[in-house]
C-alpha cells in the first residue's frame, strides 16, 4: 500500500544545533618546542626496558588470568563434575564436549547420581572466556593460570579428561570409592566432607 | 712530508689490491654492525631490547638475516624485464661501494712495511667522483621500478628516484661552499685544509644543508615516504625477493655509511683528532686516525637512527617543496655570500669591508624575514575578518577554525 507511506519531513536542524563545548587547539608548536621530541628519545635510551625475556624469565600471570582449566575434587577424592554439561551449553565457541553416566555402587566417581564420563575440552577453539566457569553448579571446572599451551598438532591440543583434573592432594583417594560414611551427596555440595575415611579405601 | 696525492701515487699495485679488500671488507663489515646498531638503539629509544639473541648482544643477527634472506625463494615475476630485473640491485650496491674508494680513512700510516694513506686512491675531482657515483645508483632504484613490470614498484620507483635527484641537487650546492674555501675537489686536500677550523663550523649553513641532504638523498626516515614501512608496500622493491632484496638492503646501509663518511671527511674534519687532541694522531704509527675517522662516521650514524626514532614522516608534497623551496634557494644565496667573502680576502680588502660586507648581509636577511612575518600576519589578519554576517548557518572555513566542538554538554550552544 504504497499510498500510505508517508513522505519525510525536512529536520530542521543546522550544524550549529548540536551540543557542543569548545576545546582550544592551539596549532603547531615553535621551533624550540618541536625539538624537545628529540630529547625525547634519547633520554629513553637510559630509562629501564619493559621487555621480559621472556622464556628465560616468566613473570606470574594476574591472580585471575584465564588460563588453562582445571576439574576440581571434593576433599576425600571424588570428582566434583556431576555430568551436566552446563559448561558446555555455556561455551560460545563450542569447545567443551561432556559425556555424563551414572553412578553406581561398585563405580562411584562423584557424590549423588551422575559424573562426567567423557570430558574434552578443545583449545584451538576455547577463547578463554570463563563462561564455563560461571556456568558449572559444583565449581568443578575452574581455570588454572598456566597458559603455555602451544603444541604441534591439532589431536594434543584437545585435552582429555585426565589432563584436566587436578591432582590427588594429601588425605585424597583415587575414585571410584564410596562416599564418606554418613555423608549424602547434599553434605558434599555444603562442603562439610573436610576428608576421606578410612572405610572408603576399596582397594586396601 | 709528501701529500696524500704523491703518497698514494706511489702505492705499488699489491698494495692497492689489498687497500681495495680491506676498504670492502670495512663497508661490509660496519654496514652489518649499523644494522644491528640501528635496531638495537631504536629500539632503546622505544623502551625494548632489540636483538639479543642470535649471538652476543645479538651481535650476528644481521648476519643471520642475511642467510635467511638468501636461503628465501627468488622470485621473477613473468612480466618483468629479466636482464634490468637482475641489473638493479647490482647496480645500486656496486655504486654505492665504490663512494668509498675516495674517502680518506687515515693519514700517513705504515701497511705491510709500505708507507701510504688509507685511502684507495686520491683523485683530483674526488667529491664530484662521489656525487657521479651517487647519481649513478640512482639507476638501481628506477631501472628496478620499471623492470618489475609492476604499477606499486613503478610508482615507488620513480617516487624514490625524483626524491633522491632533488635532493642531490642541494648536496652538491652545499659542497660547493666547500670547494670554494678549500680551493681542491680532492677529499684529501679538503681534510689537510680544515687542520684548524672544521668545516663544520666555518661553512656551519653548508653542514647543516648537507645533513638535512643527506637524509633525503639515502631515502631514509623521516624522508622514508616511497618506501614507508608499514604505509605502502615497499616502494620500488616490492616485487624483489632473496638475494636481490638482500643486495637492495645492504645498497641502502653502505649508502648511509657513505654519505656520513662524506659529511665526516669534507665538514668534521676526516680523519684528524677532535681539537685540543691532536697528539693522538700519531698513536699506533698513525693507525688511531683511523678510530677518529670510525668515531665520526658513527656519530652521523647515531644522528639518523635518532632522526628515525624521533620524527613522524613527511608527507611527499612537503618534502619536494622543502628541497625545492628553501634548501635549493638557500644554499644558493648562500653560494653567492661565501664566493664574494672569499674573493673580498683573496683581493686583499680590509678587515673592515669584509666585516661590514657580513653586516649588510645579516641586516639584509633580518629585514626579509621581518617583511614576511608581516605580510603573513597580514594575511592571516585579513583571512580572519569576515565579509558579512551570513543570514543562514555555515562552518567555518578551515583557516578560521580556533576550536573544534567535541563533547555533548547541554545548553552550550554557540
Amino acid at each position: 500500500m504504497p499510498d500510505q507511506i508517508e513522505p519525510i519531513a525536512p529536520r530542521e536542524i543546522s550544524v550549529n544545533d548540536v551540543e557542543f563545548s569548545q576545546v582550544v587547539q592551539n596549532g603547531p608548536k615553535g621551533f624550540f618546542d618541536q625539538l624537545k621530541g628529540f630529547y625525547v628519545t634519547f633520554i629513553t635510551m637510559f630509562k629501564k626496558v619493559n621487555t621480559v625475556q621472556y622464556p628465560e624469565v616468566k613473570e606470574p600471570t594476574a591472580e585471575r588470568f584465564h588460563g588453562r582449566h582445571q576439574l576440581n575434587r571434593h576433599e576425600d577424592g571424588l570428582e566434583k563434575c556431576i555430568g551436566c554439561e552446563l559448561c558446555a551449553w555455556a561455551c560460545p565457541a563450542d569447545a567443551i564436549l561432556v559425556e555424563g553416566d551414572n553412578n553406581t555402587e561398585e563405580n562411584r566417581m562423584s557424590p549423588g547420581e551422575r559424573y562426567g564420563k567423557v570430558y574434552q575440552i578443545n583449545y584451538l577453539r576455547c577463547i578463554f572466556c570463563g563462561l564455563c566457569i560461571e556456568a558449572c553448579p559444583t565449581r568443578a571446572l575452574t581455570m588454572t593460570n598456566e597458559y603455555e599451551l602451544a603444541d604441534e598438532t591439532r589431536e594434543k591440543l584437545i585435552f582429555e579428561k585426565s589432563d584436566l583434573l587436578a591432582p590427588l592432594r594429601q588425605g585424597m583417594l583415587a575414585p571410584p570409592h564410596p562416599m564418606y560414611p554418613g555423608m549424602e551427596d547434599v553434605n558434599y555440595y555444603r562442603g562439610e566432607v573436610k576428608g576421606s575415611h578410612p572405610s572408603q579405601d576399596i582397594n586396601k | 712530508m709528501k701529500s696524500t696525492a704523491e703518497l698514494i701515487g706511489a702505492d705499488p699495485g699489491w698494495i692497492i689490491i689489498v687497500k681495495a679488500a680491506l676498504v670492502f671488507i670495512v663497508c661490509v663489515v660496519l654496514t652489518i654492525m649499523s644494522v644491528w646498531g640501528e635496531r638495537r638503539i631504536v629500539a632503546r629509544m622505544q623502551q625494548r631490547v632489540g636483538p639479543n639473541r642470535v649471538g652476543k648482544f645479538g651481535l650476528i643477527q644481521a648476519l643471520a638475516d642475511g642467510v635467511k634472506l638468501a636461503l628465501k625463494e627468488d622470485l621473477i615475476p613473468a612480466a618483468a624485464d629479466k636482464v634490468v630485473f637482475i641489473l638493479a640491485p647490482i647496480i645500486s650496491a656496486t655504486t654505492c661501494f665504490m663512494a668509498f674508494a675516495v674517502i680518506p680513512m687515515t693519514g700517513e700510516v705504515s701497511l705491510f712495511g709500505h708507507r701510504t694513506a688509507m685511502q684507495l686512491t686520491d683523485i683530483p675531482v674526488g667529491v664530484l667522483y662521489v656525487l657521479a657515483i651517487a647519481s649513478v645508483g640512482v639507476y638501481g632504484i628506477v631501472l628496478a621500478g620499471w623492470a618489475s613490470g609492476s604499477t606499486y614498484p613503478l610508482l615507488g620507483g620513480l617516487r624514490s628516484s625524483a626524491q633522491v635527484v632533488s635532493y642531490e641537487i642541494a648536496m652538491g650546492l652545499s659542497l660547493v661552499t666547500v670547494f670554494i674555501y678549500s680551493g681542491s675537489m680532492s677529499t684529501s686536500d679538503i681534510v689537510a685544509a680544515q687542520g684548524k677550523w672544521w668545516y663544520a663550523v666555518v661553512l656551519f649553513p653548508s653542514f647543516v644543508i648537507y645533513c638535512i641532504s643527506m637524509v633525503g638523498e639515502t631515502n631514509r626516515a623521516p624522508f622514508d615516504l616511497a618506501e614507508a614501512e608499514g604505509e605502502l608496500v615497499g616502494g620500488f622493491h616490492t616485487e624483489y625477493s632473496s638475494l636481490k632484496f638482500a643486495l637492495f638492503f645492504l645498497a641502502e646501509y653502505v649508502n648511509i655509511i657513505a654519505v656520513s663518511a662524506l659529511a665526516t671527511t669534507l665538514f668534521l674534519g676526516g680523519y684528524h683528532a677532535l681539537p685540543g687532541l691532536g697528539f693522538t694522531e700519531s698513536w699506533l704509527g698513525g693507525w688511531f686516525t683511523l678510530i677518529w675517522f670510525f668515531l665520526k662516521v658513527l656519530f652521523f650514524f647515531f644522528i639518523f637512527v635518532w632522526l628515525r626514532g624521533t620524527l613522524p614522516r613527511l608527507r611527499y608534497d612537503q618534502f619536494m617543496q622543502f628541497g625545492w623551496k628553501v634548501l635549493i634557494p638557500v644554499s644558493i644565496l648562500w653560494i653567492l655570500v661565501v664566493a664574494t667573502l672569499r674573493v673580498l680576502s683573496m683581493q686583499g680588502a680590509s678587515r673592515a669591508v669584509i666585516m661590514s660586507f657580513a653586516v649588510g648581509i645579516v641586516i639584509i636577511i633580518l629585514t626579509i624575514n621581518i617583511l614576511f612575518e608581516n605580510a603573513k600576519n597580514k594575511k592571516k589578519n585579513m583571512l580572519v575578518t569576515p565579509a558579512a554576517p551570513p543570514s543562514f548557518a555555515v562552518p567555518e572555513l578551515p583557516s578560521q577554525i580556533t576550536s573544534i566542538n567535541v563533547s555533548q554538554k547541554a545548553g552550550d550552544h554557540a
